[in-house]
């Protein structure tokens, strides 16, 4: 363990720089700039992840943006255990009728004010699992969604674009 | 002429199955599979239902063959396998939710992906209104000193839903009961009546971790069906993808173990060594997780010279870092503490349940689908399937560790030998049935399906390794500390959306 916690300090860092938003959805969202939201939050958000439904490939996307190449938290955003402690869900997936009211209730136990994200294809409509029986089809079907980003997964860098966007210039609530 | 062969003489066989034989049995035959199950000459690889059938796919140990049958339900009911044979517990549990069949006198009755909350019953049966279900009852427990603790379906973790109830005696877990089902999409379902390129896509998106698997399986599936074959580069490119899939998911779970044992150092580093996996995948492929890239008839990208150049480089750079945090993880005597004999599954459950992947590897059950049915080109690679007796999450880790070896050699190995020659091939409209095992990181994946004359999906089943690996999961926890429940998940990482559907 001595010879890798050495390395780890004579290495330069493997964390990249941060990346530029470029996507017009986002730079639409820092249009609608709202100085008194921004200050509420400092400078740091508290994100739930909430899985409705999805395959696990956003998943393990969201996941890698905490390794040491997106190293997430050095932006003041961190995931946390409960929705009591978020200011932002991050919701997974074409929302499954049997999910449906865990989602509700996750949303309902988040202190306002709160935003919420939907990643991936098949939150914003249901993607390739729209039109079954067992799908309510999209997160904005059960709780309003403030962002939405796409990918089937998204890579953790257009996650990272979203969430950075969303910090900076959260939507007044 | 063993039991297998007796099985099967005994039905109608159906000559458009393959490459399996399949065999339309009456009740007596499907009796005697059922206590061939019990007794253990044959594992259960599937079971699911059609419109007016059941179906159960069974694999011989002795002689490495595998079949299916097939029991006609004109009256909605067939005898129960689970009754003799509790593997089939869930699976007949699911028959009744999905096609409203009644397994008869099955040890268990409850629903089981269907919540009341369709809005329909038997949706790919006999469908009728939802009318309200009684709320879920878990099994009973009595005791004075009890306490139940509820967790999920939202987890703390970046995690997919299901629930787990567990009875506790103080800080030892008496029992734990899984509720699945929370992500049930409709995959069968929405695969009636797709062709066979939106076919190829739902397979995909079945559990994200394996989607390489599943589209290797479902194409074989297909092409099985259809009775063509895939240039030789596309069977070395699926493979080539198989085992970076593979090594990614080992890297991270092998970091992810550790780190629920606070651990971080090695979740660090493994990350790291996962993140660089994936990165060459979408450099080869353009996709980090290899999504869509195979599909029947062949694969849609081809790999370049600069694509077998990073992942050289890759090799060299995993072969490099690992061992060094493999020595960490066996020199660490307060990890070693949390891994050694913990959530100890014994090889007699292991063989009773057909586990397979690590779960089975790691508790003596030596079965791998690339070696048991050698699918191209696995028939000529060379590898070994590490088995261990032992059943711990120890054994699961080192299981996974030789693996990442293993994985490493067959890359090197194809990219050596890799035949030049086209991608892929079309696959004609027509009927047929299919069948396909392939081994995907977390063990066997079943696909079967029967097209139609118009080359469409009629109907497809989809089994993940989990199936036969979630009920273990409540079997090794017992008797062992609540905090160690996340070493126990994660060192089994089953899947909920492939078992979900």
């Amino acid at each position: 363990m001595r010879r890798l916690i050495l390395q780890g300090l004579t290495r330069k860092p493997l964390t990249e720089a941060r990346p530029a938003a470029d996507d017009p959805e986002l730079l639409a969202l820092s249009a609608r700039l709202d100085a008194a939201a921004k200050k509420r939050l400092g400078r740091s958000l508290s994100i739930r992840e909430v899985d409705a439904g999805s395959c696990n490939g956003c998943e393990l996307e969201i996941h890698a943006l905490q390794n040491a190449f997106y190293d997430l938290e050095r932006f003041g955003l961190r995931f946390v255990a409960s929705p009591r402690h978020a200011d932002v869900l991050f919701v997974t997936g074409p929302v499954t009728k049997n999910m449906r009211e865990a989602l509700e209730r996750t949303y309902t136990a988040t202190p306002s004010p709160k935003w919420v994200v939907a990643v991936g294809d098949c939150a914003l409509d249901g993607g390739m699992f729209a039109g079954s029986y067992a799908v309510v089809g999209g997160v904005s079907a059960v709780v309003p969604v403030d962002l939405h980003i796409k990918g089937c997964p998204p890579k953790p860098i257009a996650l990272l674009k979203g969430l950075l966007a969303l910090m900076e210039n959260p939507i007044a609530k | 002429m063993n039991a297998f062969d007796t099985l099967l003489a005994n039905g109608l066989a159906v000559a458009e199955h393959r490459p399996w034989p399949r065999a339309i049995v009456d009740e007596d035959a499907w009796r005697s599979a059922t206590a061939a199950l019990r007794e253990g000459v044959l594992s259960l690889l599937g079971l699911w239902g059609e419109h007016d059938a059941v179906h159960m796919a069974v694999y011989d140990t002795q002689t490495r063959g595998a079949a299916v049958l097939t029991l006609p339900c004109p009256n909605g009911a067939f005898p129960s396998v689970a009754l003799s044979h509790p593997p089939a517990i869930r699976l007949e549990r699911t028959i009744a939710d999905l096609f409203g069949f009644v397994p008869l006198d099955a040890p268990d009755s409850r629903p089981w992906l269907d919540h009341g909350r369709w809005d329909v019953r038997h949706p790919l049966g006999a469908t009728s209104p939802e009318t309200t279900h009684a709320p879920y009852a878990f099994l009973a427990n009595e005791g004075e000193a009890l306490h139940q603790i509820p967790v999920g379906p939202v987890h703390a973790g970046i995690i997919e839903p299901g629930h787990f109830r567990f009875t506790a005696n103080g800080e030892i877990v008496v029992r734990l009961e899984e509720r699945l089902g929370y992500v049930h999409k409709g995959i069968e379902g929405l695969m009636c009546g797709a062709d066979i390129a939106r076919g190829a896509k739902l397979a995909g998106r079945t559990s994200g971790d394996s989607t390489v698997a599943y589209t290797i399986a479902f194409a074989r599936a297909v092409e099985a069906a259809t009775q063509s074959e895939a240039p030789a580069r596309a069977h070395y490119l699926r493979a080539l993808m198989a085992e970076i899939e593979r090594l990614a998911n080992h890297l991270g779970d092998v970091g992810a173990i550790c780190n629920d044992a606070s651990f971080a150092i090695m979740h660090a580093h493994c990350s790291v060594l996962r993140e660089r996996v994936l990165r060459a995948a979408d450099l080869c492929f353009g996709h980090r997780l290899m999504r869509d890239c195979v599909v029947p008839g062949g694969v849609t990208v081809d790999l370049d010279a600069t694509g077998a150049n990073a992942l050289r480089e890759l090799i060299k750079d995993v072969r490099h870092q690992f061992p060094q945090l493999v020595s960490l993880y066996d020199q660490t005597a307060s990890l070693q503490d949390r891994t050694v004999t913990t959530g100890t599954l014994k090889p007699e459950l292991a063989r009773q349940f057909g586990a397979g992947g690590y779960v089975g590897r790691a508790s003596g059950r030596d079965f791998d689908a690339r070696r048991a049915f050698a699918y191209p080109p696995y028939d000529v690679l060379t590898f070994d399937v590490p088995v261990l007796q032992e059943g711990d999450v120890n054994a699961r880790v080192w299981i996974r560790i030789r693996e990442i070896e293993q994985s490493l050699s067959l890359i090197e190995q194809i990219l050596a030998t890799l035949p030049s020659g086209s991608t892929q091939t079309d696959i004609p409209l027509r009927a047929g049935e299919g069948v396909a095992l392939v081994e995907a990181f977390r063990g066997d994946v079943l696909v079967w399906l029967r097209l139609d004359e118009s080359g469409r999906i009629a109907r497809c089943h989809l089994r993940d390794a989990s199936w036969f690996q979630w009920p273990l999961l409540e079997g090794v926890i017992e008797g062992n500390i609540v905090a160690d429940f996340p070493l126990c998940n994660k060192s089994f990482n089953c899947s909920y959306s492939g078992h979900d559907l």
